[in-house]
């Protein structure tokens, strides 16, 4: 089966697309072994910087690069607008389905979500039933992950309100490519990225009631896998990055521990999963949360970011479910669409499924990352038959949805330039308002034809352009 | 400041000031073992003292059973199956920063970064291909680098204060032991302390070259070195950087300007420490026995370390 890309430079007769004319003449310009020599500049500058991610499962612990990739991924302005509209758009609704749902759940009772779609679902967290959080904001951050099918159009993949991360490599790539291509800046306007962290400062400051919150970003250690991105935004905005055996809570007040003695902590931007946060209230076998957590949290006197008890919100069984969300709290029509999807927990949407294995991309609800997946066209057929054993035995764990042909951006591969597929993830802040820097972090699949972007797949990151419309 | 970030900043300088002296150490063994020698005239003992010094001559034994040149080398300066070497102590320093990348400038974890990331090349080359000599130039140089990135990029808060602490807590315990094994080496000799022989002269010297204080001790005593000059100017000047005393100076100049009130006693132990190192006199160390001394400085040095750790690194 033949498919149609949309090439982000190019349009259907090869023609460069206008808002990308000035980078296609600089790059025509440029002499290869210039552009080859700077590409390694690049690769020595990032390991020296350490700027690395860890994969899960290698034993050793190895820091690894994510490759980058040195033409940058292009959005007209115009487009832009468009996409953060519906970005918005869609977190705001998003956060009113959980202070809805945690409070008197309207949508259930309006018949427009099952509710033991939502009651029964792993994420859902029945700590949270009627607490209520300042301004009703439980997703502080999201990460809103986007593709494009053949004929341009966005599609909404997943949304990101756990801890959503990439945003480092999204602010890393910029500062690499003004390092490396100063003349390219100069040529065109492209919207500016960098004040992320302190936009996101601001955030989590307005998500406390108070005039001057103590702000601390939480890790789970120098080991986990996005361990370069906590330090990096705990060093960005000023803040002390954390980890649990820091903490420890003494009448219903966190504080964290520090060569003064006891410091009162009010707002923690935490990156552990709520299942870790509390050994008390929740995996007791976690060495990584603070006992006694959760009761300060209730008591409000903590500030959590993002809220626990999000990941329903972005669970793949009630992502079908978003455009209703934003009908049924906004009375809006949905600006970004969602990608179709067949629930496998419905038989006749599973015999659907079954029947057309080799087609769809089918994933765990609880899943991300890339692990867990099967990509029907780029499957085996043992690995399909594999996956359909595991499908059928718990359905209720999946969803598919039709491979969409994402869109190709040129990028630099062994010999020369090919196109290769690429995803976006602008990151979202609720704090007052609810806004975006210009742009988003540009995942590349670089093995040819792949379809999978993420890190632990050997995927890569571009520099992101917003530009002016030409 | 988070205690745990305090302790990894103390421990991440601390390990590099070893790294820096045991280099150091290496170097001047490794040069007086090319020298002829009394009896045996294999330089193995010499080649031994790093590995006495740093209590790793078990282990190493254990390893290989036999004194062998090309072993011990390997085993001091690479090998990572012993926790004292300079490979291993330059991985713990850089693990340290690692941890609090977010509280050190970009140029100082860049620094320790790329110097982690030239080790193991170096270690993967072997240090046959690599030169002792250089390795132990290439060491030292890559402490100057990082201490000058910090002198030249960190504010002056308590992530300073906290990294020189550990610099001068190890210091001030490695010269006293790089003197104290000297000391040792000469045996009977050192006893003399109007010894002039060539050897009491190599040994000294390269202890100074070692320590980088021979230009000083020329100019201070316009002499040849011997063990009352030299321990004088290794314990008890405060104007030459590595001593005894030049550390403790800093040692309690840092610890008073710490903030808190649970940091009393690590203040009054330096305080202590300081004051009688102030008034003491060579003549009053010699009587004691230079050894005797040193041993007993020792441990006070640890409870000092200890007092840190209680105060700052584990409280709360």
């Amino acid at each position: 089966m033949d498919r149609v890309f949309y090439d982000e430079m190019h349009d259907a007769h090869g023609a460069c697309r206008p808002h990308y004319q000035a980078f296609s003449a600089w790059l025509s310009d440029t002499p290869s072994d210039v552009l080859a020599q700077r590409r390694r500049e690049a690769d020595l500058l990032f390991h020296r910087a350490g700027i690395t991610f860890t994969l899960y499962g290698d034993e050793q612990g190895t820091e690894r690069l994510i490759p980058f990739d040195t033409i940058p991924r292009s959005i007209p302005m115009s487009e832009w607008r468009t996409v953060e509209r519906g970005c918005i758009q869609r977190v705001q609704a998003l956060n009113l389905f959980l202070a809805d749902l945690y409070h008197e759940q309207r949508i259930l009772k309006a018949g427009v979500i099952p509710p033991e779609q939502v009651l029964a679902n792993e994420g859902y967290q029945p700590a949270m039933q009627g607490l209520n959080l300042h301004r009703d904001t439980y997703a502080h951050i999201a990460g809103v992950d986007l593709v494009r099918d053949g004929d341009g159009t966005y599609y909404v993949l997943e949304d990101n309100l756990r801890t959503p991360s990439g945003v480092s490599y999204m602010l890393e790539d910029r500062k690499m490519m003004m390092r490396l291509f100063p003349e390219l800046f100069a040529a065109q306007r492209i919207a500016p990225i960098n004040h992320y962290p302190n936009l996101l400062l601001e955030t989590l400051k307005h998500s406390s009631p108070l005039d001057n919150p103590c702000v601390v970003v939480m890790t789970p250690g120098r080991f986990n896998s996005a361990f370069f991105e906590h330090a990096f935004l705990s060093r960005e905005m000023g803040v002390e990055l954390v980890e649990g055996a820091d903490l420890f809570v003494r009448d219903e007040h966190v504080y964290m521990r520090t060569t003064a003695g006891a410091r009162q902590v009010d707002v923690i931007y935490r990156r552990l999963d709520d299942a870790f946060l509390d050994p008390l209230a929740f995996n007791p076998d976690s060495a990584l949360g603070v006992p006694g957590l959760l009761s300060a949290y209730r008591a409000g006197n903590l500030v959590l970011a993002n809220a626990i008890g999000t990941g329903v919100a972005d669970d793949k069984s009630i992502y079908p479910f978003v455009p209703d969300m934003i009908r049924f709290y906004l009375d809006e029509e949905p600006i970004l669409a969602n990608v179709p999807t067949w629930q496998c927990r419905k038989p006749d949407e599973l015999s659907h499924v079954l029947a057309h294995l080799p087609e769809l991309v089918v994933k765990e609800t609880q899943g991300s990352g890339g692990y867990g997946m099967l990509v029907g066209p780029a499957a085996s057929a043992a690995e399909i038959e594999a996956f359909r054993a595991r499908l059928k035995a718990n359905p209720g764990a999946y969803i598919a949805q039709p491979t969409l042909s994402l869109s190709t951006c040129p990028t630099f591969v062994e010999n020369g330039i090919a196109p290769r597929h690429i995803d976006l993830r602008p990151f979202v802040l609720s704090g007052r308002e609810t806004r975006l820097v210009p742009g988003g972090l540009t995942r590349v699949a670089l093995r040819e034809g792949s379809l999978v972007v993420n890190s632990s797949q050997g995927g890569g990151t571009k520099d992101t352009w917003i530009v002016e419309d030409c | 400041m988070l205690s745990r970030t305090a302790a990894d900043l103390y421990w991440m300088s601390r390990y590099l000031e070893r790294a820096e002296n045991m280099a150091r150490m290496l170097d001047v063994s490794y040069s007086l073992s090319l020298m002829p020698q009394d009896g045996r005239g294999d330089g193995l003992d010499e080649l031994a003292m790093p590995l006495l010094i740093t209590g790793t001559l078990d282990h190493y034994l254990a390893c290989h059973g036999q004194l062998n040149a090309e072993r011990m080398l390997h085993f001091f300066a690479l090998d990572e199956g012993n926790s004292a070497s300079l490979f291993n102590c330059l991985r713990l320093a850089r693990s340290n920063a690692h941890a609090v990348r977010g509280r050190i400038t970009s140029d100082m974890w860049e620094n320790i970064n790329a110097a982690w990331l030239e080790m193991r090349g170096i270690a993967e080359q072997g240090l046959g291909r690599y030169g002792i000599s250089r390795f132990c130039e290439w060491v030292k140089e890559r402490s100057h680098l990082f201490r000058g990135a910090t002198v030249g990029t960190i504010m002056r808060s308590d992530a300073y204060r906290f990294i020189r602490l550990g610099t001068f807590i190890e210091r001030a315990d490695n010269t006293l032991r790089l003197l104290d094994a000297r000391h040792e080496l000469l045996g009977e000799e050192s006893e003399n302390l109007d010894d002039r022989s060539a050897r009491a002269y190599y040994q000294w010297s390269a202890l100074l070259r070692a320590l980088s204080s021979f230009e000083a001790f020329a100019e201070i005593y316009r002499g040849s070195p011997r063990t009352a000059k030299v321990a004088e100017l290794l314990l008890l000047r405060a104007d030459v950087p590595r001593s005894l005393r030049a550390c403790l100076v800093e040692l309690q100049q840092i610890l008073a300007s710490l903030p808190g009130e649970n940091g009393r006693p690590a203040q009054r132990l330096a305080s202590e420490l300081d004051a009688g190192l102030r008034y003491t006199s060579i003549d009053e160390v010699l009587e004691i026995g230079l050894h005797d001394w040193i041993t007993a400085y020792v441990e006070q040095i640890g409870r000092l370390g200890s007092a840190i750790h209680s105060s700052y690194l584990e409280a709360a």
